[in-house]
């Protein structure tokens, strides 16, 4: 069985945001950039999966500038076979998934995290799979191969689903999937820069979106004490201040 | 000049910082006061490559360069010292000592396991009354013809309980003075070892330090080190690689209490505003980011000199000197930053300031940097 897992370069979930160019573009001066955490643990679980004989190749791929290869052999590090970038500005889901689907129809299980947390789009793999024509299964977590049987949990309203499906498919991995992403060993940090990892150019693909401007939330409103004894008070700043009620 | 990292480098750096941010950091408080040996991070970090560090991989070692090691270094000692003492002794003092000096036959059996982290290390030359006088060994190592017989005291030994390879300094020909002096592999479970109790320390309380007693310990000839009579010049070749281990290690105290610090006075309000805004914590602040970064700076040229083979004894005594002192008075000041929360074991940096004095005791005393310091200004 070959896995593909899509890696996500993202800024680290501690990057302050700003924006630039009239807001219409996120500020990546200084930005310290790190895998996607949910596509991380996709990979963590494809490299258990592969200690445990399963599991045939681990390739890791992403569309984007050199600048996102740094991510890519981190992914090498942590235990993936092959890494393949696809050279182009990712420009929206749609743009990303076109450029995947060169790719991935090679493999028995691409595995995409649920999101992506700098855009939160949620709309590659969904999108990746239907420009396939693959299954794609959505809120996994949970991942077994058992005699060549991919069998999958998915999380559902109130509960959990224990489905097998036949390959290719496509899985959109969340939460759960792996306890804790995988820190690379220093062995597999020094063969990072061993293995291949394979430059492919952008094909044609239309954009479907563009962006508008972007805002930041308001800022947290500071936190008003009252005392325990004032519920009058209390109750006064939940109706008129906080609109609570 | 280049003081740019490598990506292998930031990568190293930032698996020590994962594994100490959400391992290390569950345990610290408890191991702590229990005094108990970090058993399972140590199977984790070997696991990761972190016991052989600078090993060759021929050796079943890691093969990463000493800069790696100051970051990686750096960034386990701001959680857990007691853990990076461990990495320390095993890694810059007992796997260096023996890639560096050992024969074929003693890598192989002895440091493949040290640097897999399958067997832990320690270095035993400290004595009751030879610490920074280390010239003047009284455990006698007598030639018996077919093998050597070890007896005497060494004192203040890290890991020694959960050390299976000894290093030890003893003296061969007392008529020669410290050219008497030989080192010497011996296996910890050897007949005639016996253990002073577990030291109760001030500070890295979950490392375990052990006296160890000499009592007719029959060692091969071949576990040897060196030509006869190189055991102080080897001893202190050693310690000059691992004073760059403690000057990192004196480091990563010295900014995790600092990171500590400054999160704290950006959340801690007094006399209406965060107490960051008042100039008497912000100063406080520059001052210690100050000598963090001088200490960094030091560390990582003895480790750029190390790595490129020139001599590197001033400056690892240098950056063992000062990284000490200021994690001395980082944490002392980090510790005041938070008033009386600082106090209390809860909020780390009163463990970070008893972690921090050890820095200027052991591997060599501050006292005794300034001798290696000054004698080699004098010597030119």
């Amino acid at each position: 069985m070959k896995i593909l897992v899509l890696i996500s370069n993202v800024p680290d979930t501690t990057t302050k945001i700003r924006f630039v160019d009239n807001n219409k573009a996120f500020d990546t001066s200084g930005v310290q950039w790190i895998i996607n955490p949910w596509d991380e643990l996709a990979l963590t679980r494809a490299v258990e999966l592969k200690e445990a004989g399963g599991v045939e190749t681990i390739t890791v791929a992403n569309v984007g500038e050199s600048i996102t290869e740094p991510t890519l052999r981190k992914a090498l590090a942590v235990g993936a076979d092959d890494a393949i970038r696809i050279d182009t500005t990712p420009k929206d889901a749609f743009y990303v998934a076109s450029q995947l689907a060169q790719i991935a129809k090679d493999f028995d299980v691409i595995m995409v995290g649920i999101e992506a947390s700098d855009y939160n789009g949620s709309a590659v793999g969904g999108m990746l799979a239907e420009l396939l024509n693959f299954n794609s299964v959505s809120a996994v977590s949970g991942m077994n191969i058992e005699n060549g049987q991919l069998s999958l949990t998915r999380e559902i309203d109130g509960g959990q689903q224990k489905i097998s499906v036949k390959t290719p498919v496509v899985t959109i991995v969340q939460k759960g999937i792996a306890i804790d992403p995988r820190i690379p060993a220093m062995r597999g940090i020094m063969m990072a820069r061993k293995k291949p990892l394979t430059v492919l150019p952008a094909v044609e693909a239309g954009e479907k979106t563009s962006y508008v401007n972007f805002e930041l939330p308001p800022p947290k409103a500071a936190c008003k004490m009252v005392d325990e004894d004032n519920v009058k008070e209390l109750v006064r700043l939940l109706q008129e201040e906080a609109k609570a009620f | 000049m280049n003081f740019e990292f490598t990506e292998e480098q930031l990568m190293i750096k930032q698996a020590a910082k994962d594994y100490a941010e959400r391992e290390l950091i569950q345990d610290v408080l408890e191991r702590d006061a229990k005094a108990e040996f970090p058993t399972r991070h140590i199977k984790n970090l070997a696991e990761l490559g972190f016991m052989g560090m600078m090993v060759d991989p021929k050796y079943d070692g890691s093969g990463m360069d000493t800069v790696s090691y100051v970051l990686a270094m750096e960034e386990l000692s701001k959680i857990d010292s007691s853990t990076s003492v461990i990495i320390s002794v095993n890694n810059s003092l007992v796997c260096y000592g023996l890639q560096k000096f050992g024969t074929e036959a003693q890598k192989e059996k002895y440091l493949k396991p040290l640097a897999r982290g399958e067997h832990i290390g320690a270095f035993l030359l400290s004595e009751p009354e030879a610490g920074s006088d280390a010239m003047h060994q009284h455990t006698r190592a007598e030639d018996m013809g077919d093998h050597y017989l070890l007896n005497g005291t060494k004192n203040w030994i890290t890991s020694g309980n959960s050390a299976t390879t000894y290093i030890v300094m003893a003296q061969t020909y007392p008529d020669k003075g410290y050219r008497g002096i030989n080192a010497f592999i011996v296996e910890r479970n050897s007949p005639g070892i016996t253990l002073g109790p577990h030291e109760d320390k001030m500070g890295m309380r979950s490392s375990d330090t052990h006296s160890v007693m000499f009592s007719d310990v029959k060692v091969p000839k071949e576990n040897k080190i060196g030509e006869d009579g190189f055991g102080y010049k080897f001893a202190m070749k050693a310690l000059e690689a691992g004073r760059i281990g403690i000057a990192s290690q004196a480091l990563g105290i010295a900014s995790g209490a600092f990171e500590r610090a400054l999160a704290y006075s950006k959340e801690r309000k007094a006399f209406g505003t965060e107490i960051a805004n008042h100039q008497a914590i912000a100063f406080k602040l520059a001052d210690m980011a100050v000598k963090i970064e001088n200490a960094r700076n030091l560390c990582l040229k003895a480790a750029w000199l190390k790595d490129h083979n020139k001599p590197f004894a001033f400056e690892s005594a240098m950056a063992k000197l000062y990284a000490s002192d200021i994690a001395m008075e980082v944490t002392t000041e980090a510790v005041q930053i938070h008033g009386g929360y600082g106090y209390v074991k809860e909020y780390h940096v009163e463990r970070l300031m008893r972690e921090a004095k050890l820095t200027q005791i052991y591997e060599g005393t501050s006292e005794v940097q300034k001798i290696v310091i000054s004698r080699s200004l004098l010597r030119e």
